[in-house]
């Protein structure tokens, strides 16, 4: 009998809900786990083995010391390492320190700052270690985080579209929300794989997916402009949980202004 | 990890507290037989919400701050709505207020059974993990994975997605559903409520250590109905505040072992408990009589001060949740709108709601523009921080006749009897036994 594949999944700075997605996959769970070994899994199970291991799944972004040192121990125990969700690929929500003092954040939240040890930025992991796929979205989508690992099993490249959520959006049928209503949507440069869910809940996109592949955020950008949007407003917009993605950082610094 | 040293002198220590939501660690110093020291240390790198918050407008609170919690988005969306709501003077009232509890009763059946079959059970039955514990335990694991199925359903529908939904707004939602879309819901509660029944009873079968503890419960506590996002502030021991109040009576200090600050009850500087056990004491008269009853027969009274016994209360809970579920369902009527304009207005708000692990504060001030100039947010967690290391200095003294491993499986355990979630309180943990 051949052994079963082992995976492992790591924690850097976020909000576990990513990892979760894997425990939310309910009907496939225990399927999951007849073809694969769940080798490290803390959020999971108490019981861990050691390396190495053939899929890492790495959750989370580069925020202290001990976490840019512990990276490099993650990748030199895996085979391929996937990143998932926001935080991983493009430095999660926590990456807006990056275009502030980081001290003035901990003073703001800790009475004893001297306690805390950080970095002054929260970075991808691309910005340490080598990526094999980088899953996008905040959270991640379960069917696609079981597709990607199902991929890497077989040695096959993911099936994960580079499309933006617009193409999603008439799968599902739904009136574009920009143009029949006039509200603010960042689906046209965002990639797909949420399902389009915002505007089909009468909501513009608010990019927890990050860009698309070569996005035309300036173009985007004029017509949320036409559509009243202020350029403090347009800055947040692309400084979300995406911030330092560098093709919304771009776009982000275009606008804004001295208010913020 | 357990390293025996000679002449009496032993160090346990265990790196990584698993199964528990976020990154943190667990020190014990016992001296001959006597535990000298507990620290409940949290490695979690700190995120910096309060701070990243200043500068943002209003309506984006619900959809940041439910960034910090993965597993209980949707009670940080409910007290960053009502918050704001507070600033600015506005109430949502009518079948909008009954969509927010719906929503909240899918975060607390799926929160629920997460903690109760996939973190605490196998803890009980000797298992490392629900997926080992499902070669002897099948039926029981497919029937925790089909309960938090139904509770996802919910958030999923209300959502969007079951995690970090994107429905909620201040002034209520993006979207209201149809009639039809909830009672879709109705055949997959009805089974659930079945399902939640057996695990009561399930949960009941278990063996729990003998640790009955005075507690200081403190919750939200409503006129007529089981607490979830509205109410008083109330203890156990007199207090009976409104939500305005809480900075006068809690207090979050810093502590050098740990990235999550320590909130504590004035004066003082008190432990304090919340979550389940606490919402079940402080409002057993508001459960339905047919709860009650299934709560008695499960061999819970009124009150329950056994913290190994909260995966009952978790499990009454869910009973609980599911029944509301389908109450709210029952009596629908969509509303006229699915929000109330809200205009932004200077001034603080304040709301505290019941997340699946307990009370969790928010405080905003916001300006004419609705632009956040101070934020403060106060997770279960760092509310019961302090009350695990109280009971791990009570409880450690029952074990010191147990090998080290078996003293850290029941450290474990015992921190687990509080869901601790502690991407919320840094916003993980190790475990270090220093024996001598």
């Amino acid at each position: 009998m051949t052994e079963k594949p082992k995976l492992a999944v790591w924690k850097f700075a976020s909000c576990d809900g990513c990892q979760l997605s894997l425990l939310d996959c309910e009907d496939e769970l225990l399927a999951v786990t007849d073809h694969i070994t769940i080798a490290n899994f803390p959020e999971a199970s108490r019981a861990v083995l050691n390396g190495p291991y053939d899929v890492s799944l790495v959750e989370g972004s580069i925020t202290t010391p001990h976490d840019r040192d512990r990276i490099q121990e993650v990748r030199c125990q895996s085979k391929y390492l996937v990143t998932i969700g926001a935080c991983a690929t493009a430095g999660g929500i926590q990456a807006l320190r990056n275009f502030t003092d980081v001290q003035e954040f901990m003073d703001i939240v800790y009475a004893k700052p001297e306690f805390i040890s950080t970095l002054d930025t929260s970075t991808p992991i691309s910005a340490h270690v080598n990526v094999d796929f980088e899953l996008r979205g905040c959270p991640i989508n379960k069917n696609q985080l079981l597709e990607v690992i199902n991929a890497f099993l077989n040695q096959r490249k993911p099936n994960v579209s580079l499309n933006s959520v617009c193409i999603e959006c008439k799968k599902r049928g739904t009136a574009c929300i920009m143009v029949a209503q006039g509200t603010p949507c960042m689906g046209p440069v965002t990639q797909a794989g949420c399902g389009a869910i915002c505007p089909a809940y009468d909501r513009g996109c608010y990019g927890c997916y990050g860009p698309m592949e070569t996005p035309n955020t300036s173009s985007l950008a004029i017509w949320m402009r036409e559509l009243g949007v202020t350029k403090v407003e347009l800055q947040r917009m692309f400084r979300t949980y995406n911030a330092e993605d560098p093709d919304f950082r771009r776009e982000g610094d275009r606008h804004g202004g001295e208010s913020l | 990890m357990s390293d025996k040293h000679g002449g009496g002198t032993r160090t346990i220590k265990v790196d990584y507290l698993a199964r528990v939501e976020g990154e943190g660690a667990m020190y014990l110093k016992i001296r001959d037989n006597v535990l000298e020291d507990v620290k409940l240390k949290i490695f979690e790198p700190p995120r910096f919400f309060e701070g990243l918050l200043r500068g943002r407008d209003f309506r984006e609170a619900p959809d940041i701050t439910s960034r910090i919690c993965g597993i209980c988005p949707v009670a940080y969306q409910m007290s960053a709505v009502h918050a704001m709501e507070n600033a600015c003077g506005v109430r949502v009232e009518g079948a909008l207020r009954e969509l927010r509890r719906l929503f909240y009763c899918g975060e607390w059946i799926s929160s629920h059974t997460l903690h109760v079959y996939m973190l605490h059970a196998p803890d009980f039955l000797g298992y490392p993990s629900a997926v080992e514990m499902a070669k002897d335990h099948p039926e029981a694991v497919k029937r925790g994975l089909a309960l938090k199925k139904t509770g996802n359903d919910i958030m999923n529908l209300m959502g969007g997605r079951e995690i970090h939904p994107v429905n909620a707004r201040v002034g209520g939602f993006y979207r209201a559903p149809a009639r039809s879309e909830l009672s879709g819901l109705r055949e997959k509660l009805l089974h659930a409520r079945d399902l939640a029944l057996e695990t009561v009873k399930w949960t009941a079968t278990l063996d729990f250590p003998e640790f009955e503890q005075n507690y200081t419960f403190v919750a939200l506590r409503h006129g007529d109905e089981y607490p979830m996002n509205e109410g008083r502030i109330v203890s156990n021991m007199g207090l009976d505040i409104d939500m305005s109040d809480y900075d006068n009576h809690f207090e979050e200090q810093h502590v050098d072992y740990s990235n999550a600050l320590h909130c504590v009850m004035k004066p003082g500087n008190k432990s304090y408990h919340v979550g389940p056990m606490a919402r079940y004491a402080l409002n057993f008269d508001r459960l339905l009589s047919d709860i009650q009853d299934v709560a008695r027969s499960a061999g819970l009274g009124p009150v329950c001060t056994n913290p190994f016994k909260s995966i009952i209360v978790r499990a009454v809970e869910v009973l609980y949740a599911v029944t509301e579920a389908l109450r709210v369902i029952d009596n629908y009527s969509p509303p006229d709108t699915s929000f109330i304009t809200v205009e932004p207005k200077a001034g603080t708000g304040y709301a505290a709601t019941e997340a699946p692990r307990g009370l969790l504060y928010h405080r905003y001030t916001i300006d004419d523009d609705g632009i956040i100039k101070d934020a403060n947010i106060v997770p279960p967690t760092s509310q019961n921080q302090k009350m695990i290391e109280d009971d791990l200095r009570r409880f450690v003294p029952t074990c010191m006749d147990k090998s080290d491993d078996e003293i850290q499986y029941v450290s474990e355990q015992a921190i687990r009897n509080y869901d601790p979630c502690i991407s919320c309180a840094t916003h993980f943990l190790k475990l270090e036994i220093d024996r001598r």
